[in-house]
């Protein structure tokens, strides 16, 4: 059976999938946006803190993903079987880029801007929120997008604990031994990964500052 | 506009030191090395314009980040406005004290506007009063108000760009002005040009101007008063028009230096 013939005859399905799979990669940027960069400007300036951060966010990203999964499920309140357990396996993984580029951004600006700032008699807060976040923005926005790009590959392998997304084709397709039906799932899930990278790309280049 | 007032209020106190250095020394980190400055006393009095002179790692410009306490003395204190600095408020301090630099430090994502309101903005004026303002001290930077008010820092010349970053210094009208080496990125031209047009201002303005610069010519046209100094410390103290008469031999080397055609620097 070929890719083209599977896709006309499940289309619906297919579609259904990569909502699910846009849903559950939604959910979880939002939770690692929400989480990942106030953490950032929290942890820049406190060497300690970030090296700690940091780490740890650099041990999850080295756990092989499909085991993280596994090592979720049998977590209480966090874990067991469905899109809860894979949202926070994807938050884990989508974290480390955020961060990282938050705390390289917000400690990359100009001393002399930063000194001029301060001399002004800007508060910690004002030179964090009127300086150091708008002159960053495009690194933020940066780390975003790889970010997303890596959730929306990662959030293939939640169907393997029933969270269903674009990797139940793919995990079905290896089952049957179809590159067709595993096609089914990987052209979608990387025509997001593109199109996402693109998308940030562009929004990425439009913050950029001088 | 409280500022307004309080400087109002305080300019009839011509008596005291308006900045004074009291035994200061300063020693930059924890490692106990060599201090920058070493028991410098320096009374500065209102209207004065005081440049301080010396050559690199001299201790000029750690001296002036004394006064608005980007730099905190390691003994001694620094009193500006009747209190010692490490007892003010610091943001209300530094937000009474103007501040030029040689890299002028404009926010590279503001326009010119915004650069020169900043710290009327944080001050919460009201914005009539902001846009009043912006106006004022353009013009008096010689730049035109309109012209320039959406233009990003980075579509300026490096004269204009100056002019914006002294705007902005004199913005909330502060008593005191820091200039750090002002004119020292700019082509011979337009720092003359702009070096020329500051005397004029800072007449016309009557403010406390401290002023670093290694350019003896720079400190003899815009200082009423010269401050040379060495390895941390003062050397020579005199009123702009009797410097060139002291004998100290580094002011006779800063003279002469001044008077060849090569190795002024």
């Amino acid at each position: 059976m070929s890719f083209w013939k599977f896709f006309n005859t499940h289309h619906a399905e297919i579609f259904a999938a990569t909502r699910e799979h846009l849903t559950l990669v939604f959910i979880a940027m939002l939770i690692a946006v929400a989480i990942g960069l106030p953490l950032g400007m929290y942890i820049v300036g406190r060497p300690r803190l970030q090296s700690i951060a940091l780490g740890l966010a650099n041990i999850f990203q080295t756990i092989p993903s499909l085991a993280l999964f596994g090592f979720l499920i049998p977590i209480p309140f966090i874990g067991g079987i469905g899109a809860r357990t894979a949202v926070v396996a994807l938050v884990l993984y989508a974290l480390l880029p955020i961060l990282r580029n938050t705390c390289v951004g917000l400690s990359a600006i100009d001393p002399v801007i930063l000194e001029a700032a301060a001399a002004m008699g800007m508060t910690e807060r004002q030179i964090l929120f009127r300086v150091r976040v708008p002159l960053a923005r495009s690194v933020l926005i940066a780390g975003i997008r790889t970010s997303t790009v890596i959730t929306i590959g990662v959030a293939t392998i939640a169907a393997a604990i029933g969270a269903g997304g674009l990797g139940v084709f793919i995990f079905r397709g290896v089952a049957m031994v179809s590159n067709a039906v595993i096609l089914a799932g990987a052209v979608p899930a990387a025509l997001l990964a593109l199109a996402a990278d693109y998308l940030l790309g562009l929004l990425e280049r439009r913050l950029r500052v001088g | 506009m409280a500022l307004l007032l309080a400087m109002d209020s305080s300019s009839t106190n011509t008596g005291e030191p308006i900045i004074e250095f009291r035994g200061v020394s300063y020693v930059a980190g924890n490692r106990g090395g060599r201090p920058i400055l070493d028991g410098v006393s320096l009374a500065i009095h209102r209207g004065e314009t005081v440049v301080l002179l010396g050559k690199s790692g001299a201790g000029k410009t750690s001296l002036m980040k004394l006064i608005n306490r980007l730099q905190v003395p390691t003994s001694g204190e620094v009193v500006v406005q009747g209190s010692a600095t490490t007892a003010w408020d610091v943001i209300q301090l530094r937000r009474g004290i103007g501040y030029v630099i040689q890299d002028v430090g404009l926010f590279p994502h503001f326009d010119v506007a915004h650069n020169v309101t900043l710290v009327p903005n944080l001050e919460n004026w009201p914005k009539e009063g902001e846009e009043k303002r912006y106006k004022e001290v353009m013009q008096l930077v010689g730049l035109d108000p309109a012209e320039y008010a959406r233009r990003l820092p980075n579509q300026l010349s490096g004269g204009q760009r100056q002019r914006v970053g002294v705007a902005r210094a004199l913005a909330a009208d502060p008593p005191i002005l820091l200039m750090d080496e002002p004119f020292g990125a700019l082509d011979p031209v337009t720092r003359a040009d702009l070096q020329r047009e500051f005397g004029e201002l800072a007449k016309r303005l009557s403010k406390t101007i401290v002023l670093v610069t290694h350019d003896l010519r720079e400190a003899l046209l815009l200082g009423s008063r010269i401050v040379l100094m060495d390895d941390g410390r003062v050397v020579a103290d005199a009123p702009a028009r009797e410097f060139s008469s002291l004998t100290h031999p580094l002011v006779r080397k800063y003279i002469a230096s001044q008077q060849s055609p090569v190795g002024h620097a």
